[in-house]
């Protein structure tokens, strides 16, 4: 007997002592010594209150179901999880001539469009496009996002107008992609980065690959970017500051539909939720501006985000003509 | 006889038609049409509830609701006032905390969604049943999945296992009611009960 050696098995599993408790007596109940006595004892502990009943109901269900268990009997000495696996032969490569005929579609394209001169993509307030550019690259448009695409044998670009866009780029060193806007030029170095224009200055994050960002004014250096920065450009200066991955992804949120919120003002939320709605949110009093949220919302429907302002923060909301006022 | 017996704060509202029932039948009611629905209430709890740990007392608490209403009335149908009653909990502690968490804003939607489908996940569970409990029962720790093992497939009892294992009568008591409640666990979905070695 090694009795003292074994370990409790509740050590491990972090479970509350009413599960436990529940969990012994519907074991001890299934025991061939178990009489009145017993059966009386888990009676009154079962009417103490309704939480040792869920508890032990939730344990019994449990127990049965495992009862099942008993189909796998047979000729099974010992129960082995097997984890090798016996693999079917790969296919023949078919892939490798999908590629090449992909590639030739791409290459008459490309060649078709050395030619052309300059395209316009735009999305209104609320809108959301993907843009897939003869050479593979893919840019996609944020809400109320305007830009032109001009590419011609030398050079890829993008002049961004007004918004956001998210660029995945097919890296080529002899004809750079550059994106234009504030008269500051970010140019890929094989990438995958996001652009947001604003009234007075620029933002860059890069996701992935390298990014030069060239400002305006002449005498700036340029600033290469890694994943993970993000620069901040106005007329007259750069910052380039890391930013946390998670922080990254609620940024792309967007494209996906949703609002991601990390320890977001009550204001700022609303600012972003007007990004992509003509029902503008208007926050009445800074006490109320300074509240802070977490949370994930559809970026189209202000509404579920005022219910909740609404319900937890205990606001007031009034509906006006395409505006939606929220105060204390 | 009907009764509303949470209200929804969407102005969805949810008739609960219920119908009078004795404790025993209250009992077989909970195991048979409310505890099969533990996954899809997990499901909305981890999206809703960042903290893991606060789970498993706001399940307790959705359960005992319910089953208190269940002493006035048997509620039906049962998925959606579980959810409901969940949501409800998980507002009213969110309310209680000062950091709110509000990943619950595209659950409200998926509630109704939820409504629609009161059938679908228990048929699923029965068809996938034994492969489910098996793979659980792969994921207990070593010594209770031997205990388990010889429990419920060799049908031994407790002295018997005692024997086979070279341990004493209350230690398998401890490893079948610790896999007992690691197996609920892994069963809702919690990955992570179950996995830890002892």
């Amino acid at each position: 007997m090694s009795d003292i050696a074994e370990e409790n098995p509740w050590d491990a599993l972090n479970a509350k002592p009413v599960d436990m408790r529940a969990a012994g007596w519907c074991e001890r109940r299934g025991q061939s010594g178990w009489n009145e006595k017993d059966e009386a004892e888990l009676n009154a502990w079962l009417a103490e209150t309704p939480a040792h009943m869920v508890a032990y109901l939730r344990m019994s269900h449990v127990w049965n179901r495992a009862d099942r268990l008993a189909a796998l009997k047979q000729p099974v000495p010992d129960v082995v999880s097997s984890s090798t696996e016996t693999r079917k032969p790969n296919f023949p490569r078919r892939g490798t001539i999908m590629v090449a005929a992909i590639g030739l579609i791409g290459a008459v394209a490309f060649a078709l469009l050395r030619t052309s001169a300059e395209e316009n993509y735009a999305t209104r307030v609320g809108g959301h496009k993907i843009v897939a550019l003869a050479d593979g690259s893919q840019v996609e448009l944020n809400t109320d996002t305007q830009l032109r695409v001009v590419s011609d044998a030398r050079q890829r670009t993008v002049l961004l107008d007004r918004g956001e866009a998210f660029f995945q780029i097919k890296h080529d060193a002899a004809r750079p992609f550059v994106v234009i806007a504030n008269g500051q030029r970010v140019t890929d170095l094989g990438t995958k980065f996001l652009v947001r224009r604003e009234v007075g200055d620029l933002r860059v994050s890069v996701v992935e690959g390298r990014v030069r960002l060239e400002a305006g004014a002449a005498h700036a250096k340029p600033a290469i970017l890694l994943p993970g920065d993000v620069a901040i450009a106005t007329a007259n200066s750069v910052s380039v500051a890391k930013q946390a991955a998670p922080q990254l992804s609620s940024e792309l949120g967007w494209r996906h539909g949703v609002l991601i919120f990390r320890h977001m003002s009550l204001a700022g939320a609303a600012d972003e939720f007007n990004r992509y709605n003509r029902e503008k949110l208007v926050v009445a009093d800074t006490a109320t501006a300074h509240l802070t949220i977490d949370g994930t919302f559809p970026a189209n429907n202000p509404g579920a985000f005022t219910r909740l302002a609404e319900e937890i923060f205990g606001l007031r909301v009034m509906r006006g003509d395409n505006e939606i006022v929220i105060s204390r | 006889m009907v009764e509303r017996s949470e209200s929804s704060r969407d102005g969805a509202d949810l008739s609960i038609v219920g119908i009078a029932m004795t404790a025993p039948d209250i009992n077989d009611w909970f195991m048979r049409d409310v505890l099969p629905l533990e996954p899809a209430l997990m499901q909305f709890l981890r999206r809703c509830v960042r903290d893991a740990a606060a789970i498993p007392d706001l399940r307790q608490d959705v359960y005992v609701r319910i089953y208190e209403m269940a002493r006035k009335q048997i509620p039906y149908p049962v998925k959606p006032l579980l959810l409901l009653t969940a949501r409800n909990l998980v507002i009213d502690r969110v309310r209680r905390d000062q950091v709110v968490s509000i990943e619950t804003v595209a659950d409200l939607e998926e509630l109704d969604m939820a409504a629609d489908e009161p059938d679908a996940e228990r048929s699923v569970i029965a068809r996938q049943e034994l492969r489910r409990l098996q793979a659980a029962l792969d994921r207990l720790p070593p010594r209770c999945r031997q205990a388990m093992t010889l429990r419920k497939i060799e049908g031994l009892q407790r002295r018997e296992i005692a024997a086979r294992m070279g341990i004493s009568e209350p230690t398998v008591a401890k490893y079948l009611a610790a896999g007992m409640y690691a197996l609920a666990e892994y069963l809702a979905g919690d990955n992570n009960v179950g996995s830890v070695q002892p």
